[in-house]
């Protein structure tokens, strides 16, 4: 995205909201387990974001968060995913299984950290994708 | 033309509303969405997987499967969406 | 007279609002000319799926699905069914990467005929 909205107070703007919209994200995806939230919801805020700040200044003066980083935030999202899926056989459950994860938890505990890991890979794929998807769609723009 | 087409609608429209009055209503707690499995979901839930909102719990430990499938279909659309537009670095000529 | 009545009382009104919002996708779906609206009216048929399945885990008097208080017992009709909530959080993500194919797509097909009209595409087809 070469051009951008930007005008200094939209920038003094999104500069204020930044930090607090991307913690709201995490804590969106971090406390998804005691009150609404989750991956999906803390990875859509997150990539607001990332938007927001495309869309105020551009892709130069942002975080330069390019397609091929987003594509492998979106494919380490998977593999976080399938990891801790596959960590269930390792230690002699079934595949995304975590209770079999040996850690020193109740039972309940202890598939509430493997869930939460791959929250945060679902979190993680969501945000590379639509971040992925705005820019593709803003750069055909661009070319006309 | 567009009068013609609006005839099979309004015919489905019927059909639709008939078939609503053959639905549980809206709210009933003994509704068979709400008998099947989702006592067990809401029954054991917290104390099983440990997540208090019954929804993460669902989604990412009774149905993880689901969700694994779900997250690489997203993958897949985000790849294609590059795919399909950032043709530009491989002199793509036919535009 | 008293079955309409019965029809359009609260219990149904979800479901007439869902059947609604289906025959407006599907009617949009099949005779508009214009695939970006085509692809609009695809999105409101995932709505009404959406909404139909949400009102289907609807329980008069339940609260969310977030248990709050274990000690006395889990009471299930204190909360509503969570399990179209986590079907429908899925469909809603996977209706959100398939719009973004078909625009995708949809911009490929203008870059290359100069058109999204299906009627002006079969006629550069044909040529």
């Amino acid at each position: 995205m070469n051009f951008a909205f930007g005008s200094p107070a939209l920038d003094a703007a999104s500069r204020l909201m930044t930090p607090f919209i991307l913690m709201f994200g995490a804590y969106v995806v971090m406390h998804g387990h005691d009150s609404p939230g989750g991956g999906f919801q803390g990875g859509v805020i997150i990539a607001a974001c990332v938007i927001l700040v495309r869309l105020v200044r551009g892709r130069a003066g942002g975080w330069n968060l390019s397609p091929e980083t987003a594509l492998a935030l979106t494919c380490a999202g998977v593999g976080i995913f399938v990891g801790v899926g596959l960590l269930g056989p390792i230690f002699g459950g079934n595949f995304l299984d975590y209770a079999a994860l040996p850690l020193s938890l109740k039972a309940g505990e202890v598939r509430a950290v493997g869930s939460l890991a791959i929250e945060i890979g679902v979190a993680l794929t969501v945000t590379g994708v639509l971040t992925l998807v705005f820019d593709a769609l803003v750069e055909a723009r661009n070319d006309g | 033309m567009v009068r013609l087409s609006l005839i099979p609608f309004l015919a489905l429209g019927a059909i639709l509303v008939a078939a609503a009055g053959g639905l549980p209503p809206v709210g009933d707690p003994e509704s068979p969405p709400a008998t099947h499995v989702s006592p067990r979901y809401i029954m054991f839930g917290h104390e099983e997987t440990g997540a208090a909102n019954l929804v993460t719990g669902v989604l990412a430990d009774y149905r993880s499967y689901d969700t694994l499938g779900e997250t690489t279909v997203i993958c897949v659309a985000g790849l294609a969406c590059w795919l399909i537009l950032g043709s530009r670095s491989r002199g793509d000529k036919e535009r | 007279m008293g079955e309409m009545a019965e029809l359009l009382s609260i219990g149904t009104v979800q479901y007439l609002q869902a059947a609604a919002l289906l025959l407006v996708g599907l009617y949009g779906i099949v005779a508009r000319r214009h695939l970006l609206r085509k692809l609009m009216a695809m999105n409101i048929l995932q709505v009404a799926v959406i909404v139909f399945f949400i009102a289907l885990s609807a329980k008069s008097g339940a609260t969310v699905p977030v248990v709050v208080d274990e000690a006395g017992g889990i009471d299930v009709a204190a909360y509503v069914n969570p399990l179209p909530h986590a079907l429908m959080l899925t469909a809603i993500v996977v209706s959100v990467s398939t719009t973004g194919v078909a625009l995708a797509l949809l911009i490929r097909i203008r870059r290359r005929y100069g058109t999204l009209s299906e009627t002006a595409l079969l006629d550069k087809l044909r040529e």
